[in-house]
C-alpha cells in the first residue's frame, strides 16, 4: 500500500507542478500586460511612466521566468498575492467563499449518484426491455441539456410563475439551514442534471459487467433471493468503481459550478472567478485557478487511493 | 459464430430490403442522431430560406414585439427577429463546433500516434503535461484563454480545441499501447518502414474509428463550451448572433419574453443531442458485439422465434 500511495503522490505531484506552469501561462504569458489594465481601468490618462513604475512595483519587469519562480516561491508558502480590485487577500477571499461551492457540489453530487445509479441500475436489470430504452433515452436528454438552459427552465418555472423558490440570493448554512437549502435547490438540481445521465450510463455499464460475473451465478445458484442477489452483491460491487467515475467528473463539476453560481447569484468560487476576469483581477485569477486545478488534483489522488483500499486487486497491478 | 452463420443463411431466405433500412432500425440512436444534426444543418444553413428578416436588421418601433404576426417567435429588446437570430445562430455554433473539434483532433491524433508509439520519455512528458491540462475544468480553460486573448471566432475555436487536445490524444494513446505489441507493426518495423509512414499508414487507420466516436462527442461539448462562454458574456462578440449570447440577452427579459431565451436555449440542446447520440450511435455501429447481437435480433425477428436475446 506504501508504494501505492508514494506511486500516486508522486504522479499528483508531477501533474500540481505542470498545473502551475500552466495557469502561470494562461494568466501572466497570454494575459495583457495588467498594468496597462490597472491603470487604464481608473479612466485617467496613463503615462507610460506610470505604467513602467508600476510594472517595476509590481515585479512585471523581470523575466517571465524569475517571475514565475518567485510566484511559485510565494505558493509554496500559502502566499497567494493580493487582490487587484478589493483590498483582500486572494487566499483570505478564496476561504470565505470555498463553502458555497463546495455545499453546491456536495448537494448536486449527491443527487446525481443517487438518481443516477437508480436509473442506470433499473436499465441493467430490464437490459433490452422498454425500461432499458426510457433510462438510455433519459440519460442521453439529460445530459445533452445545458446547465444555463435548465437553470432558466427552473427560474421561469419555479420563481417566476409558481413563485415557491427564489431565483437568487443566498444565506449562510450556518444560520439557517432552511433558508440554506431554499436557496440551494434549483442551483444543485441544475448541476446534478447533467451528471444524473452521465452516472446512470456508467452505472448500467457496470451492472452489466457485474451481473455477468462468476459471483453473481454463484450467489443465485446458492438459493438467494434476487432481490438479495442484486441489492448485496451486485450493487455493492457497481459502487466502488462510481468512486472513480465521480472523480473523473470532479473537473466537469467545477465548470458548471461557476455557470450555476453565476446565474443563481451565489457567493461562491464560480462568481469569484467570473468577477476576477470582468475585473481583470489577476491575483485572483491566478489564485482561484490553481486552488481550483489542484482541488481536482487532490479529489482524484483521493479517489485513487480510496479505491485501492476498496478494491485490493487495484494495489497490486 | 453460429448466429452469425444463421444469420446469413437467414437473411437469404427473406425478401431483400434495402440495407439502409435494416442499418436505419439497427442503430436508433445513429438514425434520430442523424436526422436532427441535418435538419439542423439544412434550417441554419439555408436559413435566408426561410426568414422575412435579417439578423441584424433592427426595427426600433417594434422591440420587444409579442411572437406571431410579424414576427414568427417575436422581437428581441433592439427589435431584431428573434427566429432569423435562432437560425442564423446556429452557424456560428456549428462552425465553433466543427473548427475546434478539428483542431483538437489534428494536434490530439498526432500527440497520441506519438506518444502511444514512441512510449518512453516522450510518453511521459506528453502525458504529464496533458495530465495537467485535463484537470483544468474546461469552461475555466477556456474562458481564461478566450479572456486574455481576447474574444473572437478563433480564439474561442483554440481555446476549446485546447481543453479537448488531451481526450483525442489519451483515446488514440489507449489503442495504439495495444496495436504496437501487434505483429503487423513489429513486421512493418523490421522491414524498415518510417516512423511517420508507420504513424500514419499502418496505426492511423487502425484507430479512426474510436477517433470518429470521440469527434462527434467533442463536437456535442464544443457547443455547450462555446454557448457558455457566449453566456457568461465572454465568447464571440456582438452583434453577430450567437445562441449563448441571445440566451444571455433573452434571461433579462424571461417574466415577459419567456421564447426569447428558451428558444435558443431548446437549439443549443438540440445541437448537443445530435452530437450525442451521433456519438453513441457510431459507438453502436463499430462495436463488434453490438453489431453481432443487432444481427442476432433481427435474425430472431424473422424467425418469430426470438428469446430474450440477452
Amino acid at each position: 500500500m506504501t508504494w501505492y500511495v508514494l506511486k500516486r503522490g508522486g504522479a499528483a505531484l508531477i501533474v500540481m507542478f505542470v498545473v502551475s506552469l500552466l495557469t502561470f501561462i494562461v494568466t501572466r504569458v497570454l494575459f495583457p500586460d495588467p498594468a496597462q489594465s490597472i491603470l487604464g481601468g481608473q479612466g485617467e490618462t496613463v503615462t507610460p511612466e506610470q505604467v513602467a513604475h508600476l510594472r517595476g512595483q509590481l515585479g512585471l519587469d523581470r523575466p517571465l521566468s524569475v517571475q514565475y519562480f518567485h510566484w511559485l516561491g510565494d505558493l509554496l508558502q500559502g502566499n497567494l498575492g493580493r487582490s487587484f480590485r478589493t483590498p483582500i487577500d486572494v487566499s483570505t477571499a478564496i476561504y470565505q467563499r470555498l463553502p458555497v461551492t463546495i455545499e453546491l457540489m456536495v448537494l448536486a453530487l449527491t443527487v446525481a449518484i443517487i438518481l443516477g445509479m437508480l436509473l442506470g441500475i433499473a436499465g441493467a436489470l430490464f437490459r433490452g426491455r422498454i425500461i432499458d430504452g426510457v433510462s438510455s433515452t433519459v440519460s442521453v436528454l439529460a445530459l445533452s441539456l445545458p446547465n444555463f438552459f435548465v437553470a432558466i427552465l427552473l427560474i421561469y418555472v419555479f420563481a417566476l410563475k409558481l413563485q415557491v423558490l427564489p431565483s437568487a440570493g443566498w444565506v449562510p448554512l450556518t444560520q439557517d439551514i432552511g433558508q440554506n437549502l431554499k436557496f440551494m435547490l434549483l442551483p444543485a438540481v441544475t448541476l446534478s442534471l447533467a451528471y444524473i445521465g452521465t452516472f446512470a450510463r456508467y452505472a448500467r455499464a457496470l451492472m452489466i459487467g457485474v451481473l455477468s460475473e462468476d459471483y453473481v451465478l454463484r450467489a443465485h445458484a446458492s438459493g438467494l433471493s434476487p432481490r438479495s442477489v442484486i441489492v448485496r452483491h451486485a450493487m455493492k460491487n457497481t459502487s466502488i468503481p462510481m468512486v472513480t467515475v465521480v472523480g473523473l467528473n470532479a473537473a466537469g463539476l467545477v465548470g458548471g459550478a461557476v455557470v450555476t453560481e453565476s446565474i443563481f447569484s451565489l457567493p461562491g468560487l464560480g462568481t469569484l472567478f467570473t468577477d476576477s476576469i470582468l475585473g481583470k483581477d489577476f491575483p485572483m485569477l491566478q489564485g482561484l485557478i490553481l486552488v481550483i486545478t489542484i482541488g481536482v488534483v487532490v479529489l482524484n489522488l483521493l479517489v485513487d487511493l480510496a479505491y485501492g483500499l476498496l478494491d485490493p486487486r487495484i494495489k497490486v497491478s | 459464430m453460429a448466429t452469425l452463420a444463421q444469420t446469413r443463411l437467414t437473411r437469404s431466405r427473406t425478401p431483400v430490403r434495402p440495407r439502409v433500412w435494416s442499418t436505419v432500425w439497427a442503430y436508433p440512436r445513429l438514425t434520430v442522431g442523424i436526422a436532427l444534426l441535418a435538419l439542423l444543418l439544412v434550417v441554419t444553413l439555408g436559413a435566408p430560406l426561410f426568414v422575412s428578416h435579417g439578423p441584424l436588421e433592427q426595427n426600433l418601433s417594434a422591440v420587444l414585439h409579442l411572437p406571431f404576426g410579424n414576427y414568427l417567435l417575436g422581437t428581441d429588446q433592439l427589435g431584431r427577429d428573434v427566429f432569423s437570430r435562432t437560425l442564423y445562430g446556429g452557424r456560428l455554433a456549428l462552425a465553433v463546433a466543427v473548427v475546434s473539434t478539428v483542431i483538437a483532433l489534428i494536434i490530439g491524433v498526432a500527440l497520441g500516434l506519438l506518444s502511444g508509439y514512441k512510449a518512453g520519455m516522450v510518453d511521459s512528458v506528453v502525458m504529464r503535461v496533458l495530465d495537467g491540462v485535463i484537470v483544468f475544468p474546461d469552461l475555466i480553460l477556456a474562458l481564461s484563454i478566450t479572456y486574455a486573448v481576447g474574444p473572437s471566432f478563433w480564439t474561442v475555436a483554440a481555446a476549446i480545441a485546447t481543453v479537448n487536445v488531451p481526450k483525442f490524444a489519451r483515446v488514440v494513446r489507449g489503442q495504439v499501447l495495444s496495436l504496437r505489441e501487434r505483429e503487423f507493426i513489429a513486421s512493418a518495423r523490421v522491414a524498415g518502414v518510417s516512423t511517420i509512414r508507420i504513424l500514419l499508414r499502418h496505426l492511423l487507420p487502425n484507430v479512426v474509428e474510436v477517433i470518429v466516436v470521440q469527434a462527434a462527442l467533442t463536437a456535442g461539448t464544443a457547443i455547450f463550451t462555446a454557448a457558455s462562454l457566449s453566456f457568461l458574456g465572454l465568447g464571440l462578440p456582438a452583434p453577430q448572433p450567437d445562441w449563448g449570447g441571445m440566451l444571455k440577452d433573452g434571461y433579462a427579459y424571461l417574466g415577459s419574453r419567456p421564447l426569447m431565451s428558451i428558444i435558443p436555449g431548446l437549439m443549443i440542446f438540440a445541437a448537443m443531442l445530435a452530437f450525442n447520440l451521433l456519438g453513441d450511435g457510431l459507438r453502436d455501429r463499430f462495436d463488434p458485439k453490438v453489431i453481432a447481437r443487432t444481427a442476432r435480433v433481427r435474425a430472431g425477428r424473422r424467425e418469430k422465434g426470438a428469446t430474450d436475446e440477452q
